[in-house]
């Protein structure tokens, strides 16, 4: 049963994308109708309630006026213009509707119809095509046009009339894994090519040929849909108003006939969906055209991957052992549960009231979260609660939080459409946050500037239409010094908004600081040698941030996952309120999250020093709030974070763990130290949907729900709040918030205290708003009214604010900071001479858990190092070469890939199989301030290898034996 | 805990404050550790003066007491 009645609200699609600009008036079919300046007719007609009849155009497509359907009448003017190219002018008299158009059409889809195959009853896209609702809006009855004598060939027919095979038939291309190309099909109505261009911006498809050829080719010649540039983000499918380009599980399932408007399980940036289903069974997702993040487009991962909820990987009952040497034993969920409650409470007996704690989840929802942080804080009574967060972008916190006041990217995403200079720092949109990047290039092609801060030549640095006006190429660990040298050059050349600044930061702090950076060691010419990026590039680039007009930064892992990753995010937020990009539309500081709901689970209350709400665990009256709420006493100390929880693990302290959603031994660093913190616990209790590394040292497995099981809210990384819905029932037979809950109401049971009571994650919703000042205002109905609200949502700001600290910062006077470079510890020697750095690629997700277990893998089947040739010459490693990969902290080995998309000294990797293994390399180095891993700085060696290194051969037999299950006892 | 490892994250700490202008960096280190770290990682960082000193930054043992 559904709690709200859902207004999914409009999402018809209104021919040609939206307009700014004065009001016009004028008449449609004798209705009145006002739009802004520049609007198409088309789109005029729609709004008042008209649709036109059309094929070419789309309302996410600029107008291209090629089908010639949408013909009108407009009173003095000459002929039938085409309604989606014609704009709007004052007093227009518009007639959509005569005979004369009615006939038009009826002629134009006459043509179209005599070169299309008529099965429709038996196309996969019976009921969902433009093309035959077209042929009836228009009334087409008849296609008079005959082949002349001695046959004509069509472009859909496999063998021409005399039964030879026909020269201009393509067969279906379906080497995509998600859709397949039909030529027979197409209409060249070019919708796909230019949903390709202007929404995606890969510029990978064309149509090739002339007239009667016009066909749709993807990449150069030769090339299928698989082997071209491609990235399979489903734009294209989306656009294609006929069964040419259409989902396979479409052609398998058939048509959805109900949707379910619900948010992205994947990267931070949270893409609404529609869950398009049959049943219960998921037939596709579409992208919705009414997200706020996403704007109706998506990616490869959120569009296509979503298989894993049904992989018969998927673990669907408890289990237990008592050692971990054991196979698992499938049990009751009262079984596991007790004995879960058994082991944990022993331990808190045994070793004391902090000898246990939990890790949440930021591929979770906000209630579940909120309710792991409870369970440490209010059943566990201690603050042992952390988050994967502090792997990426803890730095983010305490930068942010130091120098702005709090911890959140300070823009929304449609931001970028107004930004003139965008500096991308550590980051890879288009393959981390795909649907951004998209928006970002297509700034980019209206003429924004684009500054990359990098060691590897990303795509956005150079790619179709884009390309970086800087490249600044540092080398892996001296953000800081980079970042100091373009603060040094803007203070130095007069280049700073003193205004700005003395409105909106204190001025004393911006002394200290101008003076600290003036120093001519900061300059780019004397950190130079250090950093690798030559000086005039530099101050060219800091410049052009400081004077081209609206500056954004977009910032990731690259700049966290430092030994001094707070540092630079202070360097950062120095450098926006410098040029006073800070507090409007266009502009900011905007850390991408790595994860869904990375902002999320830290606006939860998941750090050990802070309760929801960034609250400092010290203060009395934050404690009272939680104290009263949750009837106990709250700890005042903050816990341990997860390399701590290790750390204390393996000196004999801490005992018990429970790891929500997280897959620590993949994800986390040094995988032999967190391999021995778990082996050092008497508990482990997983909670995922597979059984993932982190389970082969786990003596409870809790199996979990997918993000299509349940209902709950995500915050992406524009802090906005987004429903989860639940499309079908779990699988597992509960949503996660309700297993958290049962675990927390075994132990509290068991101790005779007060038990929880959530009927429902909206309940959990209005104890965060009760308790939470930033989420104040929040709740389910009005996340069902307004779709989506971005936090602080409160009496201050009752809609939500889309854009942060625009009258002051939220810590009142800005705060600069003074960023010392401290080069880390992390040498490289003769031992280890070359830096490896890591990342992720477009088509799988993180530690892979979910995208290794969809057809994704077609695109990266395993890891690869990227080494550039000159490194590879030197040690005779050829392309596709095993290599070993060594460090101080462990060895692995994996193909090498010769590329100078790295510069020489520099090799990279990603961390998407286990099989792999590549934390086995990273060390247990962290960021000064919050222990984030230094996961972006790792001193290596390569040489060439005959296979997988005797450690990897030891985990996998393990991880084998770990994972047997016996058959239930029942 | 392993001493290397807090006496390395401490120093961290007292490398950045150091860098800051003003006369409290002790405070400020004892700060950060009171407002980050667990009591029992305070703990062990004191009881591992006694054979270390000589490893810890300057800051980090000025601030020892106020932690």
């Amino acid at each position: 049963m559904k709690d709200f009645i859902i207004p999914w609200g409009d999402d018809r699609d209104m021919g040609t994308p939206a307009k700014e600009g004065a009001p016009v008036t004028l008449e449609i079919d004798g209705f009145s109708v006002t739009v802004p300046e520049g609007t198409s007719v088309m789109r005029a007609a729609a709004i008042a309630g008209l649709q036109i009849p059309k094929l070419c155009a789309s309302d996410n497509l600029e107008a291209f006026g090629s089908c010639r359907l949408c013909v009108v009448e407009i009173e003095g003017r000459r002929g039938t213009p085409a309604s989606c190219t014609t704009p709007v002018a004052p007093g227009m008299v518009v007639r959509t509707q005569s005979e004369q158009v009615q006939r038009i059409r009826k002629g134009v889809m006459e043509l179209y119809i005599s070169d299309h195959p008529l099965d429709c009853l038996t196309c996969s896209a019976n009921g969902d095509c433009e093309l035959q609702d077209m042929a009836g809006v228009v009334g087409l009855r008849d296609q008079r046009f005959e082949a002349p004598e001695g046959g004509m060939r069509t472009h859909f027919a496999r063998r021409d009339t005399s039964g030879e095979a026909n020269p201009e038939y393509i067969p279906k291309d379906d080497s995509n894994p998600y859709f397949t190309y039909d030529p027979a099909k197409c209409i060249v109505c070019n919708r796909c090519v230019r949903a390709c261009e202007e929404v995606q911006g890969t510029f990978a498809l064309t149509i090739q040929g002339r007239g009667f050829e016009s066909r749709v080719s993807a990449g150069g010649v030769g090339d299928d849909f698989l082997s071209s540039d491609c990235v399979s983000c489903g734009a294209c499918v989306q656009a294609c108003p006929t069964a040419t380009l259409q989902e396979k599980s479409v052609i398998e399932l058939g048509t959805p006939t109900r949707s379910v408007i619900t948010t992205c399980a994947y990267c931070g940036v949270g893409c609404s969906f529609k869950a398009e289903l049959n049943g219960d069974q998921l037939v596709r997702m579409v992208p919705y055209k009414n997200g706020a993040a996403n704007r109706g487009h998506s990616c490869v991962k959120g569009r296509f991957a979503y298989g894993y909820a049904t992989h018969s990987d998927r673990i669907l009952k408890p289990m237990i052992r008592e050692r971990i040497d054991q196979p698992w034993r499938e049990v009751s969920w009262d079984e596991a549960l007790g004995f879960a409650a058994d082991k944990l409470r022993g331990i808190q007996a045994k070793y004391g009231r902090k000898s246990v704690g939990v890790i949440t989840s930021s591929r979770c929802t906000n209630e579940e979260t909120y309710l792991v942080q409870k369970l440490a804080r209010a059943v566990f009574l201690n603050n042992n609660t952390d988050t994967c967060a502090r792997v990426c972008h803890s730095p983010t916190g305490y930068g942010l939080g130091q120098t702005f006041g709090t911890s959140a990217g300070t823009q929304n995403f449609d931001s970028v459409g107004k930004a003139d200079v965008v500096v991308v720092i550590g980051a890879n949109p288009t393959d981390g946050h795909p649907v951004f990047a998209s928006r970002l290039k297509k700034r980019l092609r209206a003429g924004a500037k684009l500054i990359v801060i990098d060691p590897r030549r990303i795509d956005l640095v150079k790619s179709a239409h884009v390309e970086a006006a800087h490249h600044l190429a540092l080398r892996p660990g001296t953000n800081v010094a980079v970042v100091t040298a373009m603060a040094h050059v803007i203070v130095t050349e007069g280049l700073y908004d003193e205004g700005f600044i003395r409105e909106r930061c204190d001025w004393d702090e911006f002394a200290e600081y101008a003076e600290f950076v003036s120093d001519a060691r900061h300059s780019p010419e004397a950190t130079e040698m250090l950093t690798g990026v030559p000086a005039e590039e530099l101050r060219a680039a800091a410049r052009l941030y400081a004077t081209g007009g609206n500056g954004a930064i977009y910032y990731g892992l690259g700049v966290t996952e430092h030994s001094q990753g707070s540092t630079t995010v202070m360097g950062i937020a120095n450098l926006a309120m410098l040029t006073g990009n800070i507090g409007r539309d266009g502009v900011g500081v905007n850390p991408l999250r790595g994860q869904n709901n990375v902002q999320g689970s830290c606006d939860m209350g998941s750090f050990p020093h802070e309760l929801p709400g960034y609250r400092h665990v010290k203060g009395a009256e934050v404690r009272a709030i939680f104290e009263a709420a949750w009837g106990v006493e709250i700890d005042a100390e903050p816990g341990l974070r997860i390399p701590n929880m290790l750390d204390a693990a393996v000196s004999g302290r801490f005992k018990g763990l429970y790891c929500q959603g997280e897959d620590i031994l993949q994800s986390d660093p040094d995988t032999r130290h967190v391999a021995a913190g778990l082996a050092a616990m008497d508990c482990v209790i997983v909670h995922d949907l597979f059984l993932n590394e982190t389970a082969n040292y786990a003596h409870v497995f809790l199996p979990g729900s997918t993000f299509l099981e349940k209902d709950g809210t995500f915050t992406n990384a524009e802090r906005r709040i987004n429903r989860v819905r639940k499309v079908m029932a779990p699988r597992n037979g509960y949503a996660d918030w309700e297993i958290t809950q049962m675990l927390a109401n075994a132990i509290l049971a068991a101790e005779d205290r007060p038990l929880w009571h959530y009927t429902h994650p909206a309940r959990i919703m209005e104890e965060i708003a009760a308790t939470t000042p930033g989420f104040a205002h929040v709740d389910y109905a009005m996340l069902e009214e307004k779709g989506s609200v971005q936090w602080p949502c409160n009496d201050a700001n009752p809609e939500g604010s889309p854009i942060m600290h625009v009258e002051g910062f939220v810590r009142g006077k800005g705060r600069f900071i003074v960023t010392e470079y401290v080069a880390t510890e992390e040498r490289t020697g003769p031992r280890f001479p070359l830096l490896l750095t890591t990342g992720r690629i477009l088509s799988q997700y993180n530690v892979g858990a979910q995208t290794r277990r969809t057809p994704n893998t077609v695109w990266h089947t395993e890891d690869v190092l990227e080494i550039h040739p000159h490194d590879a010459e030197v040690r005779g490693v050829k392309e596709g070469d095993w290599v070993k990969l060594a460090s101080r902290s462990g060895e692995t080995a994996m193909r090498a890939h010769l590329t100078d998309r790295v510069s020489p000294g520099v090799v990279y990797t990603t961390f998407h199989h286990p099989t792999t293994q590549a934390n086995v390399i990273t060390t247990d180095y962290s960021d000064w301030a919050t222990n984030c891993p230094e996961y972006k700085v790792t001193a290596v060696q390569v040489g060439l290898s005959n296979g997988p290194t005797e450690w990897q051969e030891e985990y996998d037999a393990l991880a084998e034996r770990a994972r047997r299950i016996l058959p239930a006892a029942e | 805990m392993s001493h290397d490892k807090l006496i390395r994250m401490a120093n961290q700490i007292a490398t950045f404050f150091r860098s800051q202008p003003g006369s409290d960096q002790v405070e400020k280190v004892a700060a950060h550790l009171k407002d980050y770290w667990a009591p029992e990682m305070r703990a062990d960082l004191k009881a591992q003066a006694a054979d270390h000193a000589q490893e810890m930054d300057d800051l980090v043992r000025r601030a020892l007491p106020l932690i």
